[in-house]
């Protein structure tokens, strides 16, 4: 992975630009700067690229994060917004120049007001901790990212994270009202109101997903939803990808909303099955199908799905009648990655693709990963036609990690020829950052690059992710100069 | 000026030395907007892609709302933002006001639907930002920032946008007879139900409307639900049309002077309500007020809620914050450098 030289000036003023930060934050030992505690932050999920940064911050308040910002900001010093780490794409991949903000002491609950229907927190709160704030009173915060358990809502916003109930839902753009943000010369600015309405124009919505490339949010408020009354999945299988996609577009063009449709091939469902044996049937693909609501509501769902699936003439068409059912259907779809990462490396790829292409695309990928001398298996949201399919690889083997990664764009490349994009939910961070051209015309890529320069006119918020090193040259140039 | 082709439009854009208005059927200018030369986009009009199993659709902007909403009519499906209907309107409008109806409480607002568009800036740069696909994080969520930018940013030329299911069931709980906390306290019982309320209003003569959809047993156990939650005050109609809502949406009853638009939260409406100087209607369960009221009128606003005069004198409450107001400035600039475009829906 290409980075641009860090900056030899701001590394030789490492002392003195530690000494500053200790000045902004109450709690001297929230900046470390020792190499054997800076090691937790040289990278982030996508392990496979790290670096070391310049220091690292652990701001309590948002005019903690503020006074750190401005000094960074007057320093020249870039600056890396981290969250739990959990980025799958290099999203909060330091540096050698850089100051990483970590949120993780920022994780009070603000405000809950269900009356208002609306949470308010620190950004380093976990995902899944928003919910538990708010499950007592019977109510839930929808986006659910994989990482949940684990993963911060300050990063969830910079990615805009989704997750498997989206299709009904959508992701943290569509639940996100209104924001603390620290601009990178320290100035704090609300931004949204009620109803995630703010002032003119939506800043907001800009926010949310540029990766932490404008500010950094400190504090977020966000909607929550009543939860429903019950939930209940149904396991489908088939014969072939073709008849598992057209049955999920089947199911979604009769009118039924379902909370998530899942998909597995016959690699991932062999895989899981040794890993923790849910009891799948034998079969080339199957779907999670999963609906919400009340008891009878539930019936009058399942039975329309069934009626549905019958037409396509399943192998198995498996309703949950209980508790314990339901989470063995679950059981295998949750541990896949886990399973695959048992039997080999693999890379995850994060596509999307409109749902009419499904089959064509899936057939596609078999034979570029054949023509590549790989195997592929596939997991993915199929309601929403955001695919992860698992490239794997031996790292041991010489070259076999660089043809997985010329597969791995090819693969993302066909995503966006059918009319898809390169990342549904994890984001272009490093990972992606040049392929952003495939994607997008010059002047298309100029116009977001423009945003960037009116929020961080230094370009120093999350340096050399997003944008290909090429087309944001001048700009990081032009930078470098100024803290020269 | 009518342009036939994006190509057209940039050139319009480009050639322009004086302020310029994009507009489509010009049914939602504001005050003070619409100035200078028009840009009139309903040459541009036409649905290029709809798959109706994929729940996605691709227009031009110049296309007529009705035109848009009877395609989707057709296959069973609609806008689920729910964008009033007036005569003209244009969906390119619609999305540079982000117009959103009284669904938008449970299936978010116009910008919520918008996965992509296509654009020509103020210095005639045709853009694509988006897709046409529910998820997707490639870059800036630019396609945000034009939703609701009321033609300042550039002119929309194409949008992709989610399309939903229409409900096969409707059934609306109508309670009269209750004060200002009485009908707030009934939405929020509503909303904070598990009973998927997808509309919840007041009309302008105090009746509150309530709406669940979806299939017909599910909306009868919940209608049942609801009722009993609301102590067995509330009728049930289960008439086919959904003219309450349509009322709701629709400014008809609140006469033609001054009118102001005022987004807050719910708790926050009955302090807002006791000011209201004539006709109201209170929608999205209490988070909006639309009123009439005489020239020279203003609210006096809770914290954090904001209002802006529609019709009549151009006014915008609070005062935008400096630094905010700056970066608005900053964008405007880079998308139209030259100061061209003042902005029509």
């Amino acid at each position: 992975m290409e980075m641009p030289a860090p900056n030899a000036a701001i590394i030789a003023r490492r002392d003195a630009i530690a000494a500053r930060l200790s000045d902004a934050v109450a709690d001297k030992a929230a900046v470390i700067t020792d190499p054997a505690e800076t090691l937790a932050y040289e990278c982030d999920a996508l392990s496979a690229y790290r670096c070391a940064p310049l220091a690292v911050v652990l701001p309590s308040t948002t005019e903690e994060v503020s006074a750190v910002l401005r000094i960074c900001n007057e320093s020249g010093v870039p600056v890396v917004p981290r969250g739990a780490g959990t980025s799958l794409a290099g999203g909060s991949m330091p540096t050698a120049d850089a100051v990483v903000i970590g949120l993780s002491r920022m994780t009070q609950v603000l405000e809950t007001s269900t009356e208002d229907r609306l949470i308010r927190v620190q950004t380093g709160r976990t995902n899944l901790s928003v919910t538990g704030a708010v499950e007592g009173q019977g109510f839930f915060y929808a986006p659910d990212p994989s990482s949940q358990l684990a993963c911060a809502i300050g990063g969830n916003i910079a990615m805009n994270s989704g997750g498997a109930h989206c299709l009904k839902y959508g992701v943290t753009t569509n639940n996100l009202l209104g924001a603390t943000v620290v601009l990178m010369d320290g100035s704090i600015v609300e931004l949204g109101g009620p109803m995630g309405e703010g002032a003119d124009l939506d800043l907001l919505g800009v926010i949310c997903g540029s990766e932490g490339q404008l500010g950094i949010v400190t504090e977020a408020t966000l909607r929550i939803l009543p939860s429903p009354e019950g939930a209940r999945p149904v396991l489908i299988a088939f014969d072939s990808a073709e008849t598992a996609g057209a049955c999920v577009a089947a199911i979604i063009r009769s009118g039924i909303l379902p909370v998530a449709i899942e998909y597995m091939d016959r690699p991932c469902i062999a895989a899981t099955e040794d890993f923790c044996g849910a009891g799948y049937p034998d079969c080339e693909a199957l779907l999670i199908v999963e609906v919400e609501g009340s008891e009878p509501e539930i019936d009058e769902q399942l039975r329309l799905i069934r009626e549905i699936a019958q037409g396509f003439d399943p192998l198995e068409f498996r309703e949950s009648g209980s508790a314990e059912e339901s989470r063995r259907i679950w059981l295998g779809r949750k541990s896949a990655f886990g399973a695959m990462g048992v039997i080999s490396d693999y890379m995850c790829l994060d596509g999307t693709i409109p749902v009419s292409q499904l089959p064509h695309v899936l057939n596609r990928i078999g034979e570029l990963t054949a023509q590549a001398g790989l195997r592929v298996a596939n997991v993915f949201h199929a309601g929403d036609g955001n695919m992860h399919p698992l490239i794997l690889y031996d790292a041991n083997a010489p070259g076999d990690l660089e043809r997985c990664e010329d597969l791995g764009a090819e693969i993302l490349r066909l995503c966006v020829e059918v009319g898809g994009c390169l990342t549904g939910e994890h984001g272009v961070g490093v990972e992606k950052r040049e392929l952003m051209t495939d994607q997008y015309a010059p002047a298309d890529l100029e116009a977001q690059m423009r945003v960037k320069d009116v929020f961080d006119p230094q370009w120093l918020l999350n340096p050399a992710k997003v944008f290909p090193l090429a087309e944001s040259a001048s700009r990081r140039e032009a930078r470098g100069q100024d803290a020269a | 000026m009518r342009p036939d082709s994006e190509d057209d439009l940039s050139a319009m854009i480009r050639a322009a030395s004086g302020p310029v208005s994009i507009t489509g059927g010009a049914t939602r200018l504001r005050p003070g907007e619409g100035q200078g030369a028009r840009i009139d986009m309903r040459g541009l009009s036409g649905i290029t892609l709809y798959e109706p199993e994929a729940l996605t659709l691709v227009v031009r902007a110049g296309t007529l709302l009705t035109d848009l909403q009877a395609a989707l009519a057709a296959e069973n499906q609609m806008l689920a933002f729910e964008p009033d209907p007036r005569e003209g309107s244009t969906i390119g409008g619609v999305a540079a006001a982000n117009a959103s109806g009284p669904r938008r409480v449970s299936a978010g607002a116009c910008r919520d639907a918008m996965l992509g568009i296509r654009m020509v800036t103020g210095e005639g740069e045709i853009i694509r930002n988006g897709g046409r696909v529910m998820k997707n994080v490639t870059g800036y969520d630019l396609v945000k920032l034009a939703a609701g930018s009321r033609g300042t940013l550039g002119a929309i030329t194409e949008l992709a946008l989610k399309t939903a299911p229409v409900p096969p069931v409707r059934a609306t709980l109508q309670l009269s007879g209750l004060d200002d906390a009485g009908a707030i306290a009934a939405m929020t019982t509503a909303l904070t139900s598990p009973f998927d309320v997808t509309g919840a209003g007041r009309l302008t003569d105090g009746t509150v409307i309530l709406r669940l959809e979806g299939l017909a047993g599910s909306v009868e156990y919940r209608a049942e639900r609801l009722r009993a939650a609301l102590g067995g005050r509330a009728g049930i109609d289960t008439a086919e049309g959904d003219e309450d809502f349509a009322a709701l949406r629709d400014d008809a009853a609140l006469g033609e002077g001054a009118l102001w638009r005022i987004v807050l939260r719910p708790s926050q409406a009955g302090a807002v309500l006791a000011q209201l100087p004539g006709a109201h209607v209170v929608d999205w369960g209490g988070a909006l007020i639309r009123a009439a009221a005489p020239a020279g009128w203003r609210p006096d606003l809770p914290p954090g809620a904001r209002a802006v005069c529609e019709r009549g004198a151009p006014v915008t409450l609070p005062e935008t914050d400096p630094m905010v107001a700056r970066l608005n400035a900053g964008i405007r600039a880079g998308f139209d450098p030259r100061g061209v475009l003042q902005g029509a829906a």
